[in-house]
């Protein structure tokens, strides 16, 4: 790989608001999707001649079919509250990474061509043509945004900008200005179900490691069974779990869970990705199709109810839009809500007691907990508002003895993004990446200085790829990033259920 | 004279028309534009009376923005608080009888005026001061401020400095009401006072001043956080089930 040609920030005690550096990352675009990409998801494959007449016509449909663009181009004050509050701006010092003047580059557009004052008066009111100089702005800047929607917390008309940067994305997808990483992803998911591309017999393979890995390590036989018709639970996980670290540890947890809680669980070799990029690119028709394959997958597994892995903005989609998108679900069981977050389940058995711990087990580290934003800000977890907050906490609490969190105002939905959300976690991207990332790293050093942490615990498969990569630059070593349920895996005291758990319980006793 | 006032009551008839049929017309085109998805900003209330008692909290507390700028939000709030108790004030020239609250209101309504000033010069004078600000400021954004700054100064400059008559400015508005046009005073700071508020009531519907309305619309403070309990549908989504 190339080297990098940028500057990492250094780290400072309180992350500070940066003087505004016009234009220092207009060069960072991400790669362009090309034909083999764009037509499976819907999409020209490259710039359409009419290409503005088309944006424009676009921009007029999602006008009519969003309220939150139509009231969000209107309805913005300049108040600049949201002015220091993108992690990228915090990173970049580039005003167009400022949530509004990221929202300006649709804005002015739209003033010129929708109102009447930017039809009358453009230079009045800031409004300009939809020139290839725009465009190439907002090719630049809508993939600037982790769609993270910290600054809608700070809006007093609660003004998203990840609803702007989904529109201004799906505008360019649909005059064939697509992303590549996103789109090809997407793909993947239509042919081979996932968006890592791992066939069923991977998977297959894969688990059936998983469950000897374990069984070397514990003695007791847990399962990890994929495809099991008629099984209670179906589980669906990121890609990434099935592979990937620190993310399969947090897989190998959830099995550890289910085999506590003594429930019959399965994952679906067809809906194996609990991640749905059609929401990073804002079209919905993507975003149901591959919601849908979840909704067969239940259907053919003949499932009761249905849980969902650690991943930030799966759960959103999950939380908050599945029911919308591939409901009703009223072949479930309904005494548990569609869908569930794996911490609520891990939490719910912590509650009735049916988990024990020996939480000396993660004694070797100290632990913070990165609230990941799609979570913190776009969901719920359990039945009252702000349980995605103290869920994950207490299930820390419950496996930790040492656990602290970071600044106040880094964390529940004032936290800061990984920098590698709303589908940015691409090397093309790494510059933005690394600076995305200096508001959670100026935190975290903070509460390693101050309180000797020595690990992160997150819910996100994108932040733990994210942090992986990132801490590093930044004098961190990669490993210092967890999942969560890595932590459950490491204190649960399993139960032997088997006459083969207590076989090998006899083969290791005669060893010692 | 008599041109004077009839122009001055064309003009806030006109102003009065644009007001209602734009903001109308605005209101209608947010609340037949349907939400497809549920975006609440969490931690969001998880039912309709939640939800009620989180937009008063916006609406009369600005809670969102005492949460992200502190500055803005002192000046920002008192401005607008200042505002409505100037307009409580006013109303005794467009109500008659005067309510008695209104009238209990009036030295405080002078309060109002000098808080809506105070608050203004402090907004703009964050847009010259910080870079940012500067940064996204449009013309539009600097004109908005000082028209209303000029309504502001006009008015307590008839307050404080140079009377006028109200009692004939009252007898004007009372005639509009009837079709009646009656001679209005033909003092400077008042017609000046008067231009600028018909100014402000004719671009409301189509400048930013429409975060007003936009805020009630405003799908992630207004939505219910109950996304698993109920089946949220859009009607354009609704056919693509079929």
């Amino acid at each position: 790989m190339a080297k990098d040609t940028f500057a990492v920030p250094e780290l400072t005690p309180y992350t500070e608001i940066p003087k505004i550096q016009p234009g220092v990352m207009a060069h960072s675009a991400p790669f362009k999707a090309k034909e083999e990409f764009q037509t499976p998801l819907g999409y020209p494959g490259e710039l359409v001649e009419d290409w503005q007449q088309k944006a424009i016509a676009k921009m007029g449909e999602l006008l009519g079919k969003y309220r939150s663009l139509r009231v969000y181009l209107d309805a913005c004050v300049k108040c600049g509250a949201c002015t220091d509050k993108c992690h990228y701006f915090l990173g970049t010092s580039d005003p167009k990474n400022m949530p509004v003047g990221r929202q300006d580059l649709m804005r002015k557009v739209y003033r010129r061509y929708f109102t009447l004052a930017g039809k009358l008066f453009p230079k009045l009111v800031g409004a300009v043509d939809l020139t290839e100089e725009v465009l190439n702005d907002w090719y630049s800047y809508y993939h600037q945004c982790s769609q993270c929607r910290r600054c809608s917390v700070f809006c007093p008309y609660g003004i998203d900008t990840a609803e702007i940067s989904m529109a201004a994305r799906e505008i360019m997808d649909s005059i064939g200005v697509g992303q590549k990483y996103c789109n090809e992803i997407i793909g993947k998911v239509y042919k081979v179900g996932n968006n890592l591309g791992l066939p069923g017999p991977a998977l297959r393979d894969t688990l059936q490691g998983l469950e000897e890995d374990v069984y070397d390590a514990t003695g007791v036989r847990v399962r990890y069974p994929i495809d099991e018709e008629g099984a209670e639970i179906l589980l669906v996980t990121p890609s990434a779990d099935f592979f990937a670290e620190p993310h399969i540890d947090g897989l190998i947890g959830y099995g550890k869970v289910f085999h506590e809680a003594g429930v019959s669980w399965t994952l679906s070799s067809y809906a194996s990705e609990a991640a749905n990029f059609g929401m990073f690119i804002g079209s919905y028709e993507n975003m149901r199709r591959i919601a849908l394959r979840i909704r067969e997958a239940a259907l053919q597994l003949k499932v009761k109810r249905i849980i969902f892995g650690e991943c930030g903005h799966a759960w959103r989609v999950a939380y908050s839009f599945l029911n919308t998108l591939a409901g009703p679900w009223d072949f479930l069981d309904p005494r548990y809500p569609v869908p569930q977050h794996i911490c609520e389940f891990t939490y719910d058995l912590i509650q009735q007691g049916k988990l024990t711990f020996d939480k000396s087990e993660n004694d070797d580290k100290v632990i913070t907990f990165h609230d990941s934003c799609n979570v913190a800000r776009a969901s719920r977890m359990g039945n009252v508002p702000g349980g995605q907050f103290e869920i994950p906490r207490a299930i820390i609490r419950a496996t930790c003895n040492h656990f602290y969190d970071m600044d106040e105002d880094t964390i529940r939905d004032r936290t800061f993004c990984c920098g590698g959300g709303g589908g940015l976690l691409t090397d093309d991207l790494m510059e933005l990446r690394v600076k995305g990332a200096k508001p959670r790293m100026d935190a975290l050093n903070n509460v390693m200085q101050e309180k000797g942490v020595t690990h992160m615990a997150a819910i996100c498969a994108i932040c733990k790829t994210q942090f992986s990569k990132v801490l590093p630059y930044y004098g961190m070593e990669m490993d210092q990033v967890l999942s969560l349920h890595q932590l459950v895996s490491n204190a649960i005291v399993l139960t032997r259920r088997t006459a083969d758990d207590d076989e090998a319980q006899d083969g290791l006793d005669d060893e010692d | 004279m008599a041109l004077l006032t009839n122009f001055y009551a064309f003009l806030f008839y006109f102003a009065a028309f644009v007001l209602v049929a734009g903001l109308t017309r605005k209101i209608i085109q947010y609340a037949v534009t349907p939400a497809p998805l549920k975006i609440p900003t969490t931690p969001a209330p998880t039912t309709r009376w939640g939800v009620v008692l989180r937009m008063v909290r916006e609406v009369v507390l600005f809670e969102s923005l005492f949460r992200g700028n502190k500055w803005t939000w002192i000046f920002g709030w008192t401005f607008h608080f200042g505002l409505f108790l100037v307009t409580l004030r006013h109303l005794r020239y467009f109500i008659e009888p005067v309510p008695f609250p209104i009238q209990l209101i009036q030295p405080f309504g002078i309060y109002g005026g000098i808080a809506m000033v105070i608050g203004l010069a402090g907004l703009w004078s964050r847009r010259f001061l910080v870079d940012r600000l500067r940064y996204i400021s449009a013309p539009s954004d600097h004109l908005m401020l000082a028209l209303l700054l000029g309504i502001g100064c006009t008015g307590l400059l008839m307050k404080f400095a140079f009377h006028v008559d109200v009692v004939e400015i009252k007898t004007f508005f009372q005639g509009l009401y009837r079709y009646d046009i009656q001679p209005l005073p033909a003092d400077p700071l008042l017609l000046l006072h008067l231009l600028l508020v018909a100014l402000l009531m004719i671009i409301f519907p189509f400048s930013k001043l429409l975060h007003a309305p936009g805020l009630f619309f405003s799908p992630t403070r207004n939505q219910v956080d109950n996304p698993r309990e109920q089946r949220h549908l859009a009607p354009w989504a609704k056919r693509l089930e079929h």
